[in-house]
């Protein structure tokens, strides 16, 4: 178990990497190998993470699982890695939506197949490699390298506007970490030319440069969540992407910007993120109220649910925010759970498309009549999207909605809204594709689930109910972790009692 | 065995009927699958008939965690129950019609091919209301809460493929959910107050609590625990269907009768009622909230009562009675008659469900007609169902010895000692109501079973009563609501049943006062011949006669000269219109534009395109640059930002 705990997490990274670019190479010549290559790989790499879980020590804050080794010394650049409560439950979600996206790669991918699954276990190692880099250039090239891979699958395996939506993508994104790196830069310099990210969070910064690296940060990682109003990116690469893709995009992806608060601007510069989070309280509840509204008009499938990540990525902002112990916890929560409710309504989404090739709603109708297991299966979907108790959804809009309360009322008010916005565009949609009589004669030939989509939505089926009914386990993992975030040392965010 | 296996036994007995039904329903046929069903509900009503009432009657109060749910900024969040006679009696009654209701289902959905499903979800629906009653925490009510929201969303919706059920089912939900957005807020104050979900914990700090205010605005606050009882009041109205959030339970009839009678009659509807007593401790420390209370709860028992006068369809003038009637409960929750609230809970689970019963038994009968103008003449031919209806009519119009007759008269009693403001309006009201009640209640049972048969002749020829799965559930539930009443009234009201568990001051209590003058239940009766609800009920009996039997044709030259009147109560006070036109249109209006105008016009628009037209522009002159590939302008991004980064660093 010793060696485990110094190779896990470049196992993770680097097992997939190596999948990736076998098949790369190989595929070609033999194709029949590509998928059964591709679920050694993902299933390898979440194999490998499994143990993470069993082996955290829960109660300790710091960084476990630790590698580090020399990379570019004449930059004194680290190859380091770790893991805390915060990042270690991200990385397991990354190695099981690996799996799931393999496992959802069906017959619908049929134009260079080898190339699909390569970038998308490269995809993964790199994602993992965000989560775990202790390093801030080590973070900074997996953050970016990570794009290219999903540039590709939009734009090779996208629909028929992919090059629209790609390079708003890439603008978008291009240009918010861009900023990232000077801010990293300029923290170089300050540390005494050291991209060791846990010496950043020592560093004494006066409050003007404090509020320029944040904003700094907040482009690169607002533009990632996407916060409002630097959303309008998500939905066109939503609607352009494979199913895959967009399960990648909605469940990974979209988290990498909040991590990258929790990691970057609340510990490096507390005092700009107290200075400012009236501003991203703000951002945040535009994004519930706002997009809850814009979602509810939406005919495409793939766009409402995009909105709707957008509203419940709102969430996971306004619980960092708030700077409480229990909104905290809720946003860390609800990024888990956005991670399983968004894949799995996506690949809903896809079960459909695949069969009718068409997302918008008004093409649909009495869908229950022809795929009742189906049916069911999005029912227990929308109604986690719809935050209902039981569900994962639930725990962490709850826990935040408690902890705005305390800070101030109209916070919560703002933020319940969800319940009402949240149940009428998820339900409204369910009302108009699963019920109803077969009125479309494309809708009459529909068949139900076949196994393999039965078992990714099984698997995120029982991922939602369990982590909706016994969330104390995911709680009690990341509690120490946010326990230090908020009281650290000499850094008060949350206040003077815990 | 521990008290804690055999209470978490009941809930999960019912868990367990309704995963089996869904997921192996299919393999296990139909008579498998209600017998298999039927024997979880069984259990559940042994336990809490058999087990968990005495044991909360004997003073065993049990309130204890089954499993830690989480554990989130230092808050417990837990599973917990806290079984005392609220509780014990709210299982006993939701089990018991519960069980009454699936005998009948065998009967009423014989042939549906739904018929696995349909057991699945109202065993759901027993077990996720059995987890409301139980609970010892605001975390697992509303659990409890949101999961026979779920149920009746998904029963409402139960035939699918109709526009009207489908309809009916999402208007449901989100008008309940307009009450839950009150009710999470609440909850959210109390943690914000008493830093706990636990009830016990709560009630234990109220006294800390009183002074506390809640700043609104600068230099605005209103008293703290006034503002925790409003909103969860909101929840309450939103579940139990309170004037302006009833507009669901109509609509709701699209679902099956079975559960018409289960859920939006006898049990989920109830929840609200349930909740509020639960919460005596805290209401009883806001007369504000307890006056909003009173008078939201007598407006919808007199105002729905009149809408009950003018529906055609048989299940939704029910369902106007049970809206009225729920407002009775909740008046008596805000008189602070919190146990009269309750005993009516109890004596209208038996009555209501008895009539929604026996009109699935005419309903089936006339092979799924509703209307009662194609009814007529019925007790000719169905004498079991017949004679239930009268005994349901004859409660619900609060007529004695019947078991309507003595909750209904108690709350009356009750609301005429309040002080609180609106008390009068409030007393006008109730007593208003008892004339409408029955007035709209006979109106129901001469119109179905008496005057000539107005169906077709084939489905005349057929007519016959149920099987006996649907009229043994109507002889038990009959002869419950005939003693209900009378057996119940002593130890409910005025017997020491409630002690612990509801909390009233002694100076505001009314039920204390009314036990000063209670001499038994002969002689509650006797006082009811010289006091006005007896009179008033049966001049609504007799208004009905003569407008039903005696001059039939009064009734539609009524509408006719009453013309604007008629259409009001048709339309519901246009409630429904408000909600269609004002709060879904307003929304999707609102949703469109902030869509086209918002993100569409100006951020993707103006924003980001108009950028780009700018940098294009300016651009222009390097046009032979431009090769076209996204990693050379990638290149010359990062050559840039080198320069500058070079520059600023050097200059500091």
């Amino acid at each position: 178990m010793d060696v485990y705990r110094h190779i896990a997490l470049s196992v993770a990274i680097w097992l997939p990497i190596a999948f990736g670019v076998l098949i790369l190479l190989g595929g070609r010549r033999y194709p029949r190998l590509v998928r059964p290559l591709s679920a050694v790989g993902a299933g390898g790499t979440f194999l490998v993470t499994v143990p993470l879980w069993g082996l955290f020590r829960a109660g300790s804050y710091a960084m476990q699982f630790r590698e580090s080794a020399p990379w570019i010394p004449a930059f004194h650049i680290n190859y380091a890695l770790g893991v805390d409560g915060i990042s270690m439950p991200l990385v397991l979600l990354t190695s099981m939506i690996g799996v799931i996206v393999v496992i959802a790669a069906g017959p619908a991918v049929k134009e260079r197949v080898a190339e699909y699954f390569a970038a998308f276990l490269i995809m993964e190692g790199l994602m993992i490699g965000v989560f775990s880099a202790l390093d801030a250039m080590l973070f900074y090239v997996f953050w970016e390298a990570m794009l290219i891979p999903m540039f590709l699958i939009i734009g090779i395996w996208g629909g028929p506007n992919r090059v629209y939506a790609t390079i708003k993508f890439f603008l978008y994104t291009f240009l918010g970490s861009v900023l990232m790196l000077v801010a990293l830069l300029y923290l170089y310099y300050r540390a005494g030319e050291s991209f060791r990210i846990a010496a950043y969070y020592h560093l004494p910064l006066g409050l003007t440069p404090q509020i320029l690296i944040f904003l700094a940060f907040l482009i690169a990682f607002a533009v990632k969540i996407p916060m409002w109003p630097v959303h309008t990116w998500l939905p066109d690469a939503h609607v352009e992407a494979p199913t895959g893709g967009s399960v990648v995009l909605a469940a990974i992806m979209l988290k990498m910007g909040a991590y990258g608060f929790v990691r970057f601007s609340l510990p490096i510069v507390p005092m700009a993120s107290h200075e400012l989070s009236g501003l991203m309280i703000t951002l945040s509840l535009i994004a519930v109220v706002y997009i809850g509204l814009v979602a509810l008009m939406q005919d495409d499938m793939k766009k409402l649910i995009a909105y709707s990540s957008i509203a419940h990525m709102g969430f996971v902002t306004l619980g960092i925010f708030l700077f409480r112990r229990i909104a905290m916890d809720g946003a860390l929560v609800q990024m888990i759970s956005h991670g399983f409710v968004s894949a799995a309504l996506f690949l809903c989404v896809g079960v459909l498309y695949d069969r009718l090739h068409s997302r918008a709603i008004h093409d649909y109708g009495g869908v229950a009549n022809r795929m009742p297991i189906f049916a069911a299966f999005m029912m227990l979907f929308a109604m986690a999207n719809a935050g209902l108790p039981g569900t994962s959804g639930f725990v962490g809009e709850f826990l935040v909605i408690l902890g705005a309360f305390k800070v101030d009322v109209w916070y919560a008010v703002l933020a319940a809204t969800t319940l009402i916005s949240g149940a009428a565009y998820t339900l409204w949609m369910y009302k108009r594709v699963i019920f109803g009589p077969v009125t479309k004669p494309a809708v009459a030939g529909l068949s139900d689930v076949t196994g393999r989509e039965l078992s990714f939505l099984a698997i995120l089926g029982a991922a939602v109910l369990i982590l909706g009914v016994w969330p104390a386990p995911l709680l009690h993992v990341m509690s120490a972790s946010v326990h230090h975030l908020l009281w650290r040392p000499g850094v008060r965010l949350a206040g003077a009692t815990p | 065995m521990p008290a804690a296996l055999l209470y978490t036994a009941a809930p999960l007995a019912c868990l367990l009927g309704a995963i089996i039904a869904g997921f192996f329903g299919r393999a296990l046929g139909t008579a498998w699958t209600h017998r298999i069903v039927i024997l979880g509900v069984a259990v559940a009503f042994a336990l809490s008939a058999g087990y968990a009432l005495p044991q909360a009657m004997a003073g065993h109060d049990f309130d204890a965690t089954i499993y830690v749910w989480g554990r989130a900024g230092g808050l417990p969040l837990d599973v917990g129950f806290l079984i005392d006679p609220l509780t014990a009696l709210m299982m006993a009654v939701v089990t018991f019609v519960s069980l009454m209701v699936h005998i009948y289902t065998i009967g009423y959905m014989r042939g549906d091919p739904g018929y696995q499903r349909f057991f699945s979800y109202i065993s759901l629906f027993t077990f996720a209301m059995l987890m409301l009653v139980m609970a010892n925490n605001f975390l697992q009510l509303f659990f409890g809460w949101e999961g026979v929201g779920l149920v009746s969303y998904l029963l409402i919706g139960f035939w699918y493929t109709r526009e009207s059920a489908i309809r009916a089912n999402l208007k449901a939900f989100l008008v309940n959910r307009l009450g839950d957005f009150g009710f999470i807020l609440g909850i959210a104050a109390i943690y914000t107050v008493f830093h706990s979900l636990n009830y016990a914990t709560v009630f234990a700090h109220i006294d800390a609590a009183r002074g506390m205010r809640l700043v609104v605005a600068a230099g605005a606050s209103w008293h703290m625990l006034t503002v925790i009882c409003i909103l969860l009041f909101i929840g309450a109205m939103g579940k139990s269907a309170q004037m302006p959030l009833h507009v669901w339970l109509p609509d709701s009839m699209e679902g099956p009768t079975p559960i018409s009678a289960l859920i939006h009659a006898a049990t989920m509807v109830t929840a609200g009622i349930f909740m509020v007593a639960r919460m005596s401790p805290l209401f009883e420390q806001s007369p504000v909230a307890r006056s909003v209370v009173l008078v939201v709860g007598a407006s919808t028992a007199f105002f729905m009562a009149l809408l009950g006068l003018v529906q055609t369809d048989i299940k939704r003038v029910i369902a106007y009675s049970t809206l009225s009637q729920l407002g009775y409960m909740t008046a008596a929750l805000g008189a602070s008659a919190y146990a009269a609230a309750i005993f009516h809970l109890v004596t209208h689970a038996f009555f209501k469900a008895l009539l929604f019963l026996a009109a699935g038994s005419v309903i089936i009968a006339l092979h799924h007609e509703q209307d009662l103008r194609k009814m007529g003449g019925l007790r000719r031919y169905m004498p079991v169902t017949f004679a239930a209806t009268w005994v349901g009519a004859l409660a619900l119009a609060g007529i004695p010895p019947f078991a309507g007759f003595f909750s209904k008269d108690a709350i009356i009693d009750a609301v005429s000692y309040s002080n609180l403001p609106g008390a009068g309006y409030a007393f006008a009201a109730v007593l208003g109501a008892v004339f409408i009640t029955a007035c709209y209640t006979f109106r129901m049972v001469f119109l179905a079973f008496y005057g000539e048969p107005r169906m077709d002749a084939h489905t005349r020829h057929h007519l016959r009563e149920s099987p006996w799965v649907v009229t043994g559930p109507l002889v038990v539930l009959a002869i419950l609501s005939i003693f209900a009443g009378m057996i119940l009234i002593r130890p409910l009201l005025f017997g020491h049943f409630f002690q612990g568990a509801l909390y009233v001051p002694q100076a505001d209590n009314p039920l204390l006062r009314m036990a000063a003058h209670y001499h038994g239940i002969w002689a509650f009766m006797g006082t009811a011949f010289v006091s006005p609800p007896l009179y008033l009920a049966l001049a609504g009996i007799g208004t009905a006669w003569y407008f039903y039997i005696l001059r039939p044709e009064l009734p539609a030259r009524m509408a006719r000269s009453l013309h604007g009147l008629w259409a009001i109560l048709r339309a519901g006070y246009g409630f429904d219109a408000v909600y269609l036109d004002g709060l879904a249109a307003g929304a999707r209006a609102a949703g469109k534009f902030l869509w086209r105008v918002g993100d569409v016009e100006f951020i993707d628009g103006a924003l980001v395109n108009g950028t780009a037209r700018l940098v294009g522009r300016i651009a222009a002159w390097g046009r032979r640059l431009q090769s076209g590939y996204i990693y050379h302008y990638a290149f010359a991004v990062i050559l840039g930002l080198f320069v500058l980064m070079t520059f600023f660093l050097h200059r500091g």
